[in-house]
């Protein structure tokens, strides 16, 4: 399996990464070489076998949908790269 | 705990401190809250002396991957400490604290434990609440201690263990006391997994796990070879599951909220991929890309699900494994600690360190690494055990047994 610089090109769209054309070279032989290492899988017969999502197995945990508010809610923006009051600002997203 | 000084990996959160998971897309990002470890260790007036250096988001095996300090190992500046929680494992073995806390998804707990020559401890899966924990493979992830000693693991865990209602995957098991150092092992049955001692396995690793194994043997244990015969596909399992997980779970990193936000960008769109293209580094791009792409549309039934299909037939090893034995002994890596640059040009190479610590992760057991010797070069070398889940007090008490009868070779003062 060839990964070409077309397919990292699509993958990094998909996963909002901005690459430079050697970031794409790099990733590509890469990418290739442990898919290729990937291929192994295929020799274990998995017919009959169910997938683990959870070791503990997997149920719902339920619980009462009662607010608890978040007592320091200025020092969750504090982080924002910008923010207008009580708001995270983001860039226009309506033409 | 009262004045016992805690370090942290740099992935964990303290309010009011910096946590960068040694990322650039993190920097100045200050906590708003307590992660539930932390909340612990402040509640049993522990000193949180500070944070611990790791690789990228924990995604490596040498904390080469940081984007702001280099990590030494304490017992050769040349050799990398391990990785990912190789700060924790420095700051242990150095004792510049009495203990550290680490995170663990494929082993970044026990393999720098076994390269910096502490007790690295990984807990079952859900015995330590992950809140508070920046999630990287959130079916994998756990928080676990460096210690000097058994018991201080032990002590550290029943602080920072049990019940979290904040983190849904925990579990409702409550951490064993801390247990007697057994006399001996008699009645004891520990396996020696014939997947371990494989052609790969430098000798003198080999002949140290060898040499403890005696020891255990000659308390009274009985060693029988046991089979895990789906360890050959760990790496491939691991290396679809973690960064899948990971791809989903690095999505928040988007610039808006806090840490870097590029400012160069024009639109929402742009927004996200500069700043993610810029404050990512190369092994968190590339892991996030081959999570992507195992979970496109079209491959997601090649990769994603038939690693987790596979990832039961490996579970279930160790489920049929602890049928004939109380606890598993293993190397806790492949080789001895390797040289800074060594792997860094090779992921494949580096994914490799990680072989046999990867299992206890995709079944969810309990495992520990406890020291064992050195390597001609006078370097720490780890035997790992391994206990069925929540056997944490038998496993523990097994590798007090070891140390009582072989004192470890720790870092002079």
């Amino acid at each position: 399996m060839s990964v070409s610089d077309a397919d990292v090109k699509k993958i990094a769209k998909l996963a909002r990464l901005r690459l430079t054309d050697a970031e794409v070279a790099l990733y590509g032989g890469q990418l290739t070489k442990i898919l290729d290492s990937m291929a192994e899988l295929s020799k274990a017969d998995t017919s009959a076998v169910a997938p683990t999502t959870s070791v503990l197995g997997a149920v719902n945990v339920m619980r009462e949908d009662e607010p608890k508010p978040f007592e320091d809610v200025e020092a969750l923006l504090a982080n924002a790269p910008e923010r207008d009051g009580p708001y995270f600002k983001v860039r226009k997203v309506i033409e | 705990m009262a004045g016992v000084p805690v370090a942290l990996k740099d992935n964990i959160q303290v309010k009011g401190v910096e946590t960068t998971c040694a990322s650039k897309i993190l920097k100045g990002q200050i906590a708003a809250y307590d992660a539930t470890v932390t909340e612990r260790l402040k509640g049993a007036d522990a000193i949180l002396m500070g944070k611990c250096n790791l690789d990228e988001f924990a995604m490596g095996s040498s904390t080469e991957n940081s984007a702001f300090q280099k990590t030494t190992n304490p017992w050769d500046a040349a050799c990398v400490p391990g990785g990912s929680s190789g700060g924790s494992a420095a700051a242990a073995a150095a004792r510049f604290c009495s203990f550290s806390l680490g995170s663990d998804t494929g082993g970044s707990i026990r393999q720098p434990a076994a390269f910096c020559g502490t007790v690295g401890l990984k807990p079952t899966y859900g015995l330590v609440s992950r809140f508070g924990l920046v999630a990287f493979a959130s079916s994998l992830d756990q928080i676990g201690p460096f210690t000097r000693t058994v018991e201080d693991a032990e002590l550290a865990l029943s602080v920072i263990g049990g019940h979290d209602p904040k983190d849904t995957t925990s579990a409702t098991n409550e951490p064993a006391p801390v247990s007697q150092t057994p006399k001996d092992l008699k009645g004891l049955r520990i396996g020696l997994p014939r997947e371990y001692f494989i052609d790969g396995l430098d000798p003198e690793v080999e002949k140290a796990v060898r040499a403890a194994v005696d020891v255990l043997k000659s308390m009274g244990a009985e060693i029988k070879e046991i089979s895990l015969p789906h360890t050959k596909y760990a790496i491939a399992t691991y290396y679809i599951i973690a960064p899948s997980e990971a791809s989903s779970n690095l999505a928040r990193f988007d610039g808006i909220r806090y840490g870097y936000s590029d400012k160069g960008a024009t639109n929402l769109q742009e927004v996200y991929e500069l700043t993610r293209g810029a404050g990512f580094g190369p092994e968190v791009k590339r892991r996030i890309m081959l999570g992507t792409y195992a979970l496109s549309s079209g491959y997601y039934d090649a990769y994603y699900s038939k690693a987790q299909r596979v990832r039961t037939l490996m579970a279930d090893d160790f489920k049929n494994a602890f049928k004939e034995v109380d606890l598993i002994a293993a190397p806790t890596t492949p080789t001895p600690p390797f040289r800074f640059g060594e792997k860094t040009n090779d992921p494949i190479a580096m994914y490799l360190s990680d072989i046999f610590t990867i299992p206890s992760n995709m079944a969810g057991n309990a495992s520990v690494s406890i020291p064992c010797g050195t390597s001609a070069k006078g370097m720490p070398l780890g035997l790992q055990l391994i206990a069925d889940v929540f056997q944490e007090k038998r496993m523990l008490s097994v590798a007090k047994a070891y140390e009582a009868a072989k004192p470890f070779a720790l870092l002079e003062k």
